[in-house]
């Protein structure tokens, strides 16, 4: 496939280099260290670091924003590890990741997430149930504490189970 | 020696076996592990869609750790990975202080440099000590072979957690399970990803990571695989049957967790160390040790 360059917008290499972590992108020299280290790509040809950057590079920026391949990363930073230019893939992509987010193209899963810690302050629920578990291990208590997570999220959870006090 | 001890989401809940075997192997080994209930989650699975909120998350944890002036031990690699990049990210840019610590105001918490964030298989190592902790061994588990699994978080990336160990050529594991006298076996896919950070996007690609590794281990006959992840564990123990079934093979590979082996070396009973909640279950050593 041919890229016209008036479809390329280059300001995108520069909004993502702009996120916290992500500079490194401007230091690519396409060795495909990553790509070749990529226990993903390993088993999914089609999911190509090296590729990812050359796009963003080039400023394909809707083509790489809406793509699904971006969520298929397992952050595992093997590809930091080899890179000789320090880019960090990982942190450029979860600069990618960020942005796409904020268009809209994250993934259901992803809204959970802040739903889960602004409702219970923790991924997974505490119950007494849970509790009781713990306390026949000999284990102290856990807590659910959320205000400080829907401070923080800016998000409120669901009527009815807004507010419960501490457990 | 006393650290704080950050328990995360998923280990008081889905990982009890790990955290009653950390807890009574620091017991002997003379580490105090301080609970902090306010601690909570360490703001990691937002990082991939809002890493300017995850990172608040983190900085509220370190704010809180901050005031017991001891140093931040998790058991779970991702809590610690994801702690000890926020302090270095931090103590790093000023500026992302100055924003996150405007966030954390109205909370009444403040986040500021100097918590030292690590892994609990870290702090044995560079607190307690190998020849310490090989000293401390009353069980000879010569006869048994464990397979370690480092996993990604617990060494990379090694900017911000590097320092102990060559994530590309792992030996800390294996230095502790060969502290009971145990063998390891360092099997050609040892650095291989769990998947786990996967799971959620595609299942069917965290299975074929995660299954290549379980098909290796299953027909090397290791007494179990070690694990220092609450993360590590899904896939491995929790997803084994259903990637076995995806493969259309059959495997059983005995999954425990490094606290574990440690607990039985210092002498303590299975039952202790909540072997009673591994699901697949290293058999071999339950009936070595059968009460």
């Amino acid at each position: 496939m041919s890229v016209r360059l008036n479809d390329c917008d280059p300001g995108f290499k520069h909004e993502v280099a702009a996120e916290p972590g992500s500079e490194g992108i401007r230091a690519c020299f396409a060795c495909a260290a990553c790509s070749a280290r990529c226990p993903v790509g390993a088993n999914r040809p089609d999911y190509d670091p090296r590729r990812l950057i050359r796009l963003t590079l080039l400023g394909r920026r809707e083509e790489v924003l809406a793509s699904p391949l971006i969520w298929l990363c397992s952050s595992c930073y093997s590809c930091g590890e080899v890179c000789p230019q320090q880019v960090r893939f990982t942190e450029v992509l979860t600069a990618i990741k960020n942005i796409a987010a904020r268009e809209g193209h994250a993934p259901p899963s992803a809204k959970v997430t802040a739903e889960l810690l602004a409702k219970q302050g923790r991924l997974l629920e505490i119950t007494e149930f849970e509790n009781q578990k713990r306390a026949d291990l000999g284990l102290p208590p856990v807590e659910q504490r959320p205000g400080d997570f829907q401070a923080i999220l800016g998000i409120e959870p669901d009527q009815g189970e807004a507010g419960e006090e501490p457990r | 020696m006393k650290a704080l001890l950050f328990l995360g989401c998923t280990v008081p809940v889905r990982n009890l076996n790990y955290e009653v075997s950390a807890r009574k192997v620091c017991e002997a080994l003379g580490v105090e592990l301080v609970d902090d209930a306010a601690l909570a989650c360490c703001g990691y699975p937002l990082k991939g869609t809002d890493q300017a909120h995850a990172l608040t998350i983190a900085a509220r944890a370190l704010a809180q750790a901050r005031g017991h002036d001891l140093p931040l031990v998790a058991l779970c690699s991702a809590c610690a990975g994801t702690l000890a990049e926020a302090e270095h990210r931090l103590s790093h840019n000023p500026e992302e202080v100055a924003r996150v610590n405007a966030e954390l105001a109205p909370l009444g918490l403040e986040y500021a440099p100097g918590v030292r964030v690590t892994h609990l298989v870290r702090y044995l190592l560079e607190e307690v000590g190998l020849e310490a902790i090989k000293a401390k061994m009353t069980r000879d588990l010569s006869e048994f072979t464990f397979a370690p699994h480092y996993g990604c978080h617990y060494l990379k990336p090694s900017e911000t957690i590097g320092g102990l160990d060559d994530p590309e050529a792992p030996t800390s594991m294996g230095a502790l399970i060969e502290a009971t006298g145990a063998k390891v076996d360092n099997y050609p896919r040892l650095k291989d990803c769990c998947g786990g950070g996967v799971l959620g996007a595609d299942e069917e690609l965290a299975g074929a990571l995660a299954g290549a590794k379980l098909a290796e281990l299953d027909a090397r006959q290791v007494t179990a695989m070690a694990l220092v992840c609450p993360f590590c564990n899904v896939m491995y123990e929790g997803q084994q049957k259903a990637i076995a079934k995806r493969m259309d093979t059959k495997f059983k590979v005995p999954v425990v967790y490094l606290t574990q082996i440690l607990g039985l070396g210092l002498g303590m009973t299975p039952d202790e160390l909540g072997f009673k909640l591994n699901r697949s279950k290293p058999k071999e050593l339950l009936a070595a040790f059968k009460e």
